[in-house]
């Protein structure tokens, strides 16, 4: 009986995770530093791909649910958290005059988003929209290397594949069609660190960014669950010899 | 002493602490339950869970459709330890349908739902169609991609009633789509039901402790000697089975908490587009298949009359999935009730648990070419079980002969043990 429950369990979850993975579309699979029990995000990196995001990605593509303050986790201090907001001017207001007025981004305002509206954007972008990028590596299946196999995986079109007019041929993009063109070149962008700008390592630094931005606990998440389970395994250990003492003189 | 006059002064208004020596402590409970029957108490601890976790994430949710994405997000990251109360939440409404689940094939398997347990069966059965409003209306309040069109082709299917369907649909959405009125509802009521849910659980115990678990020889408990006291031997059964059930939990909440959960509703709801695969949630998969494997109109034979439209079969055959579990206790009258000793039920049994696994694969594939058919077959299949099978076997099958007592069946059990 108890095999068989078992059996039972893994076939629920196995026949769910074959629907979760959907799509025909195979992703080459990377190992990040933030997978696995102990994972962690790669500071460095993810600072590099701030970087990207701000130099490249930011032109089109908002971060609307993070705030300058949360970059304090990947290793900024307050000083160069303040610098960094203070790039951005917002719109504030209204006043005591009743007038919006524009003052330099604060930490605890959100990241500025390069359009005031949906309808700027897709104007600004031949009627496409550039999604926000807050949750990306949530929002597709098996998001970092999703967003990873994206940003590397321009090609020219098969010769059978008709292109529309202003979209971009990609391995990886559902559909092989996207409207963004390829947002990376070697040496794009220049690093402070002096890691060499290729479009693989700035992509890889995007994603540590991205993965970060998505789910900036994951740390803490990671860290409580060991300790969590640590304490469960101890007590279902103590509560199954219980058990047994408790029985042994019904058996 | 003055404990001792306290709780005489106490008990003899409220008579509490007898209650509970009555029916926590000294309480019979069959010596031969096997781990199975962990699952009922944990239950209900999930239950307690789900509700404790709720509540927090009401705080700081805001029901309307321009917040309730962004709502979310703030739990997530802004609010104090908000990411883990709300992975507890998500991840529970999973764990409390799987142990629910295995609850049910647990009375499927031992007969548990024959007298003189009919009426603590059919509340069981009322329960699982409040859990499973309420984890649809859950699953709508994020207010992502799958939230929005899962409840627009949810509430669309109450349409299909013949005549007032259309009014009803109306009335699920406050309006004429799924829009903020249908989210306030929602909220609301996901809020109230769990509470309904608390009522009718103690009704469901109530009920059990009239005549006590069923056990897996379904011989009924005669004498003492087939009974221990449900403490300490069923707490502490339970409490191990607790410390197995959090460590599951556990991996879930800190490792995958996205895992039985769908990327798509990481996205706000856009009404005006439409996902490439609109899937429900792992658990209604094997409901969704059978709603989704009438796709025909049934008539009258050589006329155009049609008595009943597809989609409005679909959704008979749904909601029947679910009701045909409260006429158990007339479909299945043999007299035996545990599938130890009935072996053509057993092996039917197990057919029956493919065939519901089977349900949920077709239910997260696409509608279309072979699944369609694998679906018919295997939404006949579960029918023909209820309906046909088990009445069948009711009249002709031959059980093996049964143990004369609880205390019979266990002793020769350690026989056979020590033999080997």
């Amino acid at each position: 009986m108890r095999s068989i429950l078992s059996i039972v369990l893994f076939s629920v979850f196995f026949s769910f995770s074959a629907l979760a993975a959907g799509g025909n579309i195979h992703l080459p699979e990377k190992e990040w530093s933030f997978d696995g029990f102990l994972g962690s995000f790669d500071r460095a990196s993810a600072q590099r791909g701030l970087q990207v995001y701000k130099e490249v990605c930011a032109a089109c593509h908002g971060l609307d649910l993070v705030s300058y303050r949360n970059l304090e986790i990947l290793g900024f201090n307050e000083n160069e958290i303040k610098a960094i907001a203070a790039e951005y001017t917002v719109v504030d207001g209204p006043n005591d005059e009743g007038e919006m007025f524009e003052r330099p981004a604060k930490p605890a305002d959100r990241f500025s988003n390069p359009f005031t509206n949906e309808q700027a954007a897709r104007a600004a972008n031949n009627g496409a929209y550039p999604p926000d990028l807050s949750l990306m590596t949530e929002a597709r299946p098996n998001g970092a290397n999703y967003v990873y196999a994206l940003l590397t995986g321009y090609k020219d079109a098969p010769k059978d594949v008709k292109m529309m007019d202003g979209m971009y041929y990609n391995e990886y993009f559902p559909g092989h069609q996207i409207a963004m063109a390829s947002p990376l070149s070697d040496d794009l962008v220049e690093y402070a660190d002096g890691t060499e700008a290729t479009v693989d390592q700035m992509a890889q630094d995007v994603v540590n960014f991205l993965s970060w931005a998505a789910e900036p606990n994951l740390e803490d998440r990671k860290k409580m669950g060991l300790k969590v389970l640590i304490f469960l395994a101890f007590f279902t250990i103590i509560f199954y010899l219980m058990k047994k003492r408790i029985w042994s003189d019904l058996h | 002493m003055r404990w001792q006059q306290t709780k005489d002064w106490i008990e003899h208004r409220l008579p509490i602490f007898s209650f509970l020596d009555k029916e926590l402590n000294k309480y019979p409970a069959p010596k031969n339950l096997n781990y199975m029957w962990n699952f009922g108490s944990l239950a209900g601890i999930i239950l307690m869970i789900m509700i404790a976790t709720g509540i927090f994430l009401a705080m700081h949710y805001t029901p309307h459709v321009d917040h309730a994405f962004n709502s979310v997000e703030r739990i997530m990251r802004d609010v104090n330890y908000g990411w883990l109360i709300r992975y507890i939440h998500t991840n529970g409404a999973s764990m409390f349908f799987i142990v629910v689940y295995l609850h049910i094939f647990r009375g499927l398997y031992y007969g548990s739902y024959k007298a003189p347990r009919e009426l603590l069966w059919i509340m069981g059965v009322v329960i699982l169609f409040l859990m499973m409003g309420t984890a649809f209306m859950g699953y709508v309040l994020p207010w992502g991609q799958m939230s929005f069109w899962g409840a627009t082709v949810i509430t669309n299917l109450f349409s299909a009633i013949p005549v007032i369907g259309d009014d009803i649909v109306t009335l699920l959405w406050g309006g004429f789509s799924v829009d903020n009125p249908t989210l306030n509802r929602f909220f609301v009521l996901h809020y109230l039901f769990p509470f309904l849910i608390v009522g009718l659980a103690g009704l469901h115990v109530i009920a059990l402790h009239v005549h006590g678990s069923n056990n897996p020889t379904g011989v009924e408990k005669k004498t003492k000697k087939d009974t221990v006291p449900f403490h300490p031997y069923y707490t502490v059964k339970d409490l191990f089975g607790l410390g197995v059930f959090l460590i599951v939990f556990a991996l879930f909440i800190f490792y995958a908490p996205n895992y039985l959960g769908h990327p798509d509703n990481y996205i706000p709801a856009n009404p005006l587009v439409t996902p490439a695969h609109i899937v429900p949630e792992w658990y209604f998969l094997p409901f969704y298949a059978v709603l989704r494997a009438i796709t025909f109109d049934i008539g009258i034979p050589f006329t155009d009359i049609v008595l009943i439209e597809a989609k409005f079969g679909g959704v008979l055959a749904m909601g029947g999935a679910v009701g045909i579990l409260a006429l158990l206790p007339w479909l299945d009258t043999h007299p035996v009730k545990s599938a130890r000793y009935r072996p053509t039920f057993r092996k039917f049994f197990w057919f029956f648990v493919i065939d519901a696994l089977v349900l949920g694969w077709v239910g997260g594939k696409p509608a279309e070419g072979v699944y369609i058919y694998i679906g018919q077959a295997a939404t006949a299949y579960y029918f023909f079980h209820f309906l046909i099978l088990l009445p069948y076997l009711s009249r002709n099958e031959q059980a093996m002969p049964l143990p004369a007592s609880i205390d019979d069946a266990v002793q020769a059990r350690k026989k056979y043990g020590a033999k080997k």
